[in-house]
């Protein structure tokens, strides 16, 4: 076990893939000798060499599409979108292609060993185009995964699974804590399991939801909640596609109330998703309407940014309204 | 010092602006079309044999071609892209690498994929969307692919393949294996992004790729000046750092020799080749396509006269290979080889149920389970809807039972 930050986590599971793997390449823009904006990538290049970790040219699309016809060869590409606002040059090449690969071809081709890893997410000052959280455009597209961490263990075992997952995956890491989440996080080699939710707090009245960043929200909005005498259970989605409804589903018919929060925008957020699909599981158990806890529908502010962010204060008055209907 | 720019080659003392380029790169032809070479000119080194397959293939796919446009036009099949006029373009650089250089496709190079022994009911199963499929019938007729032929599965979105054909060159230098790809489009999608992006990557990263551009004259309607601008596609190739040539798409030997100075190129030393094949498209874009709204049957007929499959058999001729006896034989067999694979074709089912849901991932998650489930219910309410499917679910519910 070592201490470490999120991207200190980051940087041992790719690592530990490239040492375990020589397939295993890390590439994008200033992830060579830099190490990456964030310094996810350092001295890979040092230890595996230019031709395993290096720069690309300036181009989210070129990126992308390169990296699906490695995968297709049979390398396995970890390729790094600088910040999730900038994907969207590359979305033809992953929901068209990355995420068709193998359908399409009736399993002649696919490329199960890409993964993408982006920071997303807000807190950083980082204004519209440094902080969106576009998670549900991806969603949306059968054949991709898409995987969120929230804490440096879990980031760890979750990349090292998204690497050796036979389906191109969606790993979106939260800058925020890159820095600011510190944990023990084992040395060795490990994975967690995709598509699994995990319950991290046990409770009886209401179910919270998140993932990411956004997990540390409904984790503080439990303590306040617990302080005015309300049992909430916590749970981190983890894997957003597939997800994990048992896990949901079963606690949601427990508690009778649930409460999705995600720092994306509402409308058509991930959070519809999750609540179409348990009103239709657990209708009978419901004690009051499912509540979604988001960013606002607006495109991410600067100055506003704390009136943005769905906090846990905004989460312990749904909790509130939740247990009071 | 990583700053290796070199601003002091030459310098001026007056802004002299460069102008644009037009016309300035030539063009690579051996053949003339009555199948005589050009004074000066030498015939690549091509075996009897070899020069013959590539004949055949041009009569493979004459025959494919127009029958499967024939059968578009009867209902049977509800699309499809003739390649005629092209086909020394693909069919002659295919034929200039190894079986085991990897073909990244965009629509319209069924000669390529044919002359690597794609069997004329492959192609009859891929284009009826029948269980034999090896793409289980999920793409619209000529989005063929073979992993046993590296021929990489072709998608509709234009210039897709560019980038991750130079990535899976990169794979080849990466794991040392004297392979490179070849990646076709055409000069519309020569203006997508992932083009530039594509060719840029390759120049960057030095990769065993040679990107073969049919400059077929039209992008559906749009004429080539309506869609760019400089020295047509080949004028891209310096810029991106790519060695550039450009050929007589319908010289077959030409294309031929072409090709096979850029494999050098690229398998010896991971230089990435540009080829821009000037060539015509005499057919329509697709069978949805009507050619008389855009360009004169004068312009076509100036190129029909440029025909590459004849040029190439007139070659043949005198060289003593081939006679118009044999071509006619050869003709007629392609034709009842390609109508009787396509009456075998029209007979087999359609894929199962389970194959609308298998390969989105590796395995089925547990939402595409509970939704292939419910889709089978649904179908088994109402049988008479669904006459494709119903009659085997129910056998094998029967068989179960």
């Amino acid at each position: 076990m070592s201490q470490m930050n999120l991207l200190q986590a980051i940087n041992s599971a790719l690592d530990t893939a490239m040492k375990q793997d020589e397939r295993v390449l890390c590439f994008g823009e200033d992830v060579g000798a830099f190490g990456g904006v964030f310094r996810a990538t350092s001295h890979l290049q040092e230890k595996y060499g230019k031709h395993r970790c290096f720069n690309t040219p300036l181009t989210e699309q070129g990126i992308i599409g390169f990296a699906n016809g490695l995968a297709t060869q049979g390398q396995v590409p970890v390729a790094e979108i600088q910040f999730a606002d900038y994907i969207f040059p590359a979305f033809d090449q992953i929901v068209n292609e990355t995420a068709k690969y193998r359908y399409r071809s009736g399993n002649e081709f696919n490329v199960g060993s890409l993964t993408i890893r982006t920071p997303y997410g807000g807190g950083i000052h980082g204004g519209l185009y440094h902080s969106q959280s576009p998670e549900a455009y991806f969603t949306h597209t059968p054949g991709l995964k898409v995987v969120v961490p929230r804490n440096p263990e879990q980031a760890k075992g979750l990349l090292l699974a998204s690497i050796r997952d036979d389906n191109p995956v969606l790993f979106f890491e939260p800058k925020k804590l890159y820095r600011a989440a510190v944990g023990e996080v084992p040395d060795e080699d490990y994975t967690l399991p995709l598509g699994q939710a995990e319950v991290l707090r046990e409770g009886t009245d209401v179910t919270l939801v998140a993932w990411g960043a956004q997990v540390q929200a409904i984790e503080k909005a439990a303590e306040l909640a617990a302080e005015a005498g309300i049992s909430c259970e916590v749970i981190d989605l983890r894997t957003l596609l597939p997800w994990d409804h048992d896990t949901l589903a079963t606690s949601l018919k427990k508690t009778g109330r649930l409460i999705i929060n995600h720092e994306a925008p509402r409308t058509s957020g991930f959070g519809a998703e999750l609540a179409a699909s348990l009103q239709e599981s657990c209708f009978l158990y419901l004690e009051s309407p499912i509540l979604r806890v988001t960013g606002w529908d607006t495109p991410f502010p600067l100055a506003l940014e704390k009136e943005y962010f769905p906090n846990e204060l905004r989460t312990l008055d749904a909790i509130k309204a939740s247990v009071g209907y | 010092m990583s700053d290796l720019r070199n601003l002091d080659v030459e310098l001026v003392h007056q802004p002299a602006f460069l102008d644009p380029v037009t016309s300035v790169i030539p063009t690579f032809r051996l053949l003339q079309q009555d199948g005589t070479l050009y004074p000066g000119a030498q015939a690549p080194d091509m075996s009897q044999e070899l020069a013959l397959k590539i004949h055949d293939t041009f009569l493979f796919i004459r025959a494919l071609d127009e029958r499967m446009l024939a059968s578009q036009r009867q209902g049977r099949i509800s699309f499809y892209m003739t390649q005629t006029g092209e086909e020394a373009s693909d069919t002659c650089s295919a034929a200039a690498l190894d079986a085991g250089d990897v073909i990244f496709a965009q629509y319209r190079e069924q000669g390529a994929l044919a002359f690597r022994g794609f069997s004329v009911d492959q192609f009859m199963n891929q284009i009826f969307s029948n269980h034999k499929d090896l793409g289980k019938g999920r793409q619209m007729p000529i989005h063929y692919g073979s992993r046993e032929l590296n021929y990489v599965t072709i998608s509709s979105p234009l210039g897709t393949q560019i980038p991750q054909a130079t990535g899976y060159a990169f794979g080849f230098r990466q794991s040392q294996q004297k392979q490179c790809v070849i990646c076709y489009f055409g000069e519309g999608a020569a203006s997508e992004g992932d083009f530039h992006a594509g060719l840029n990557m390759a120049g960057v990263l030095k990769v065993p790729v040679i990107f073969f551009c049919r400059n077929n004259g039209y992008a559906i309607s749009t004429p080539v000046h309506e869609q760019l601008a400089g020295d047509g596609v080949a004028g891209r190739g310096p810029g991106y750092g790519l060695k550039t040539l450009r050929v007589d798409g319908n010289d077959a030997l030409a294309v031929y020799e072409a090709t096979r100075l850029a494999r050098q190129m690229a398998v010896e030393e991971h230089q990435p080749v540009l080829i821009e094949s000037m060539t015509y498209r005499l057919g329509a874009h697709s069978s949805s396509d009507d050619p008389s709204g855009y360009r004169s049957r004068k312009e076509e007929d100036q190129w029909r006269d440029k025909d590459p499959v004849a040029r190439f058999r007139n070659w043949l001729i005198k060289q003593g290979w081939w006679t118009d006896a044999q071509d006619q034989a050869r003709q007629a067999e392609h034709r009842k080889a390609v109508a009787d694979a396509m009456k075998r074709a029209e007979k087999l089912d359609s894929p199962p149920l389970e194959d609308l849901f298998s390969d989105v991932y590796d395995l089925l998650p547990w939402h595409l389970q509970q939704q292939q489930q419910q889709a089978r219910e649904h179908i088994l309410r109402h049988p008479q809807a669904y006459p494709a499917t119903a009659p085997r679910l129910k056998a094998a519910g029967e068989g179960k039972a």
